[in-house]
């Protein structure tokens, strides 16, 4: 698409907005040209501003009747070389699995925004939470990996909303974007990036040469594209499936060789995926591990209680999945205590555990309904570490 | 049918447009989707169409595994989600001819809301919907396309819910196409095809067919000449239908009264989903 | 130096929409890191409506306001339920016509927004009238700023009315500032 007219269809450079619709514009960055999706709160801004956005530039808006339709459009949009993307919330999310594990399956390339509310059913519509983690990881039945991001500002949201686009586009799986209800309302400032910023990654191509195999790969364990209608006729299938994309849901060693490789094409790229922040990682006894809008009341906390004393430091998720478990490992050699503070019953905490495994005491800090955490609470939660440690 | 072209032999159409490495087909004696096959690619075979831009959706049953027999592009997706992954390359890529197979439970059961909308959206898709009053693939569970009465093994002691009528559906929504054939007559069904891939907008076909393994049996109609039987006895053409309703006798009119119509239902113009798409970017585009 | 900001009023009283042009022109306008957020959901339902913001010169963690360091209270309900979640030398703007109880402490500035508006020629501005007027007293934001920022997010045809009304909340801000209010 014509970056011109994407920096005209976005406006001032310098604006103040929500997170919802930083995702919006973060995607137009990222050459997104196709939108398919179902309103629902508090994710709705960001298929409203797709809605404008989209005709714009010439790409295409579809709301369609629910979310496994959504995630179907997503898919066959691909699958002609669009970059896509879709919007929803819990509810939404949850009729999604279906069509995101074909997307797994047939290794195509779309981003999906949550913007968490809290669940489960209904739950509370108009307020923040993380209680999809899990679902997030495992949500699909059978076998998989799933990349995942959690942004904790405006910025973020536009920036990460990029790289979900770009890690989408080399790996040819589907990138999760997860934010709340919080996040996805909340207004601050975004500075757009100019086009020499914006790294934009491209799907790898077939390159015409021999015969085009759909689903073989070279080292990289992702295989090269080939639009429908370009002549290669492709045939592409959920089921079991050998490089040349036809059935063979019969094999066990077609299977065990093909979900192999989708899980492998992932782990084998963490270094390229995971994305961290560290504070004081050097110099402290306790540290939080938090991540999404939660990292940023921790962050201030850190500064009040190393004025206080005690000696914290702060692991901030932005990349969920894979889980980043040498990392997390790491920490737990340095310190004797992690505060895992979330917005759910406690999701995260569980491959935080597995990954410290035992090495030092792992602290839930688990608040719902609606509402982020206080810098007190946090605060007073590392302080009873603190007494527990001494 | 074009009058110009020499009609392909079945050879002939198997070598230019079957996806060798994919036959035989898994379909048992006596069914009649390899006739939809067949008629499906007569069809592309009149309208001359570039196999390259054209690309077979499907859900899941055994009509949607006939996606995977055309030699050309092709998507194999979930059950009843055909008309989504359809809908999604349509519009994505209106260039591209999507023809859409399902069945009677995949298309109008799992898929009905899908279905709906589609056809409401007015998406330019060609859906040929098998429809066999069964759960074939499955071994032969109730669809909502079985009669009332019918045996199915979910109701072993028969049906107790109304039958749909898809075709009835589509009119209601204004697809500009719709149509019912029996797989017993070839030819109007490839003249059908070729008026629904032709046609701008959505266009249902749906073509009953019969399924001597998971619903003849249990039905009284054991053995493949039965069931195919059935169909010549139980349905009737829509312009014989309107004839002797208008100036048969009475004994003439209860004879075809509760009988299955076939032919071209509806047919008609109406601005699809892609075309207002253009226009409408076409306004607005910076 | 952070800033904690709670605009509350009741529905289409445009508590929002002054929280967001307040924020727009302290991160846009003014350079400075602004958070704005607004609480939806059943609190809402009765017509209350509440938005808050956050003004900062380094980066903003948390992005909740709790204990505000300036009230902004249209209406009585607004003032009954946020009136003391203020810190003691925070600054409390009401508009005396709709926020009338003998709870009012002493330091609050009346300023009549909504009658200033409704003299302008249209009840719709007393937000903004408000804008003015927490510009003057406070200076929590420039007043070029909020000029900008206003102008940037009203429809143009609105715009002198909205110009006006942010200079008659200022001009009201400023004197009561004088008489050394607060």
């Amino acid at each position: 698409m014509d970056r011109a007219l994407i920096r005209r269809a976005l406006g001032d450079k310098v604006q103040f907005i929500q997170g919802d619709d930083a995702c919006a514009y973060g995607a137009l960055l990222a050459g997104c040209n196709f939108f398919a999706g179902y309103p629902i709160t508090p994710a709705t801004e960001v298929a409203e501003q797709m809605s404008i956005l989209l005709p714009l530039v010439g790409g295409c808006y579809i709301q369609m009747e629910d979310e496994i339709a959504s995630m179907g459009a997503l898919v066959g949009a691909s699958w002609t070389g669009a970059k896509t993307m879709t919007s929803t919330s819990g509810p939404g999310f949850s009729l999604m699995q279906e069509n995101l594990g074909y997307a797994i399956m047939t290794e195509t390339p779309c981003v999906v925004v949550n913007v968490q509310r809290s669940g489960p059913s209904t739950g509370q519509p108009t307020m923040g939470a993380y209680g999809d983690m899990m679902q997030a990881r495992w949500g699909t039945h059978g076998d998989h990996e799933i990349i995942m991001l959690c942004p904790a500002s405006v910025q973020e949201s536009l920036d990460m909303t990029i790289v979900a686009f770009n890690l989408s586009e080399q790996f040819r799986t589907p990138v999760l974007l997860f934010i709340d209800g919080e996040l996805g309302h909340m207004r601050e400032r975004l500075v757009i990036p100019d086009d020499d910023e914006v790294e934009i990654v491209n799907r790898p191509m077939f390159n015409g040469q021999g015969k085009y195999l759909p689903f073989a790969t070279d080292a990289s364990l992702v295989p090269t594209f080939a639009p429908f209608g370009s002549g290669h006729r492709t045939y592409v299938t959920g089921l079991t499936h050998n490089e040349q994309g036809l059935p063979r849901s019969s094999s066990a060693e077609i299977h065990d060789k093909l979900i192999r490789r989708l899980a492998d094409k992932i782990n084998n790229h963490r270094d390229q995926i995971i994305r961290y922040e560290e504070f004081y990682a050097d110099d402290c006894d306790i540290a939080i591990i938090t991540y999404g809008i939660t990292a940023r009341t921790c962050r201030d906390v850190v500064e009040q209680a190393r004025s206080k004393g005690i000696k914290v430091g702060m692991l901030r998720l932005i990349t969920i999945w894979p889980f980043p478990d040498d990392l997390v490992a790491r920490w737990a050699e340095r310190v004797q205590a992690i505060l895992v503070p979330e917005m759910n019953l406690g999701q995260m905490i569980h491959p935080i555990r597995e990954a410290v495994a035992g090495r030092c005491k792992v602290a839930p800090l688990f608040r719902i309904g609606g509402e982020i955490h206080t810098p007190v609470e946090i605060l007073t939660a590392l302080e009873e570490l603190q007494c527990q440690l001494c | 049918m074009s009058t110009l072209l020499k009609p392909k032999t079945a050879a002939e159409l198997r070598d230019l447009y079957v996806r060798q490495e994919m036959m035989p087909t898994i379909f048992c004696d006596g069914c009649g989707l390899g006739n939809v096959l067949n008629y499906t690619l007569w069809a592309l075979d009149e309208l001359q169409v570039d196999l390259n831009q054209v690309v077979f959706v499907s859900g899941i049953g055994c009509s949607s595994r006939l996606s995977g027999y055309v030699n050309s592009d092709g998507m194999h997706t979930t059950h009843g989600r055909a008309l989504s992954f359809a809908s999604g390359i349509k519009a994505a890529n209106p260039n591209l001819t999507v023809i859409v197979f399902t069945g009677d439970g995949d298309g109008a059961g799992i898929g009905g809301n899908h279905l709906l909308h589609t056809i409401r959206r007015n998406m330019d898709l060609t859906v040929i919907l098998v429809n066999n009053f069964i759960y074939g693939m499955t071994g032969g569970q109730s669809a909502p396309t079985t009669p009332i009465g019918g045996i199915s093994s979910t109701t072993p002691y028969g049906n107790v819910e109304y039958a749909m009528d898809i075709c009835a559906l589509a009119m209601a929504l204004e697809a500009p196409y719709v149509a019912r054939w029996t797989v017993n007559q070839p030819y109007p069904p490839i003249k059908s095809i070729a008026q629904g891939i032709a046609k701008r907008g959505f266009a249902l076909i749906e073509m009953l067919v019969p399924c001597p393994t998971a619903y003849g049996g249990r039905n009284g109609l054991k053995g493949v000449e039965r069931i195919w039987q059935w169909y010549r006895d139980n349905t009737v053409l829509l312009d014989d239908f309107e004839h002797i309703m208008e100036f048969g006798t009475h004994e003439e009119q209860e004879e075809i009264k509760h009988k299955i119509k076939v032919g071209v239902l509806q047919d008609s113009e109406r601005e699809c989903f892609d075309e207002q798409w253009a226009k409408l970017v076409e306004r607005v585009k910076l | 130096m952070r800033q904690e900001i709670r605009i509350c009023g009741f529905g289409g009283q445009g508590v929002i929409t002054a929280s967001v042009i307040l924020g727009k022109a302290a991160a846009v306008y003014d350079n400075l890191i602004a958070c704005q957020s607004q609480s939806y959901g059943p609190e809402a339902r009765g017509g209350a409506a509440r938005a808050e913001v956050i003004i900062d010169d380094k980066p903003i963690g948390c992005p909740g306001v709790h204990v505000a360091d300036i009230l902004i209270a249209m209406s009585l309900e607004a003032f009954t339920r946020y009136g003391r979640d203020v810190k003691p030398d925070g600054t409390i703007i009401i508009d005396p016509d709709l926020v009338a109880t003998s709870d009012l402490p002493e330091r609050a500035y009346p300023i009549p927004a909504t009658r200033i508006a409704e003299n302008l020629g249209n009840t719709v501005v007393a937000n903004i009238v408000m804008l003015g007027a927490v510009t003057a007293i406070t200076g929590v934001v420039s007043e070029e700023a909020i000029h900008a920022s206003t102008v940037k997010s009203v429809p143009a045809r609105f715009k002198e009315l909205n110009e006006r009304a942010l200079a008659a909340g200022m001009a009201a801000g400023r004197e009561l500032k004088g008489l050394g209010r607060g």
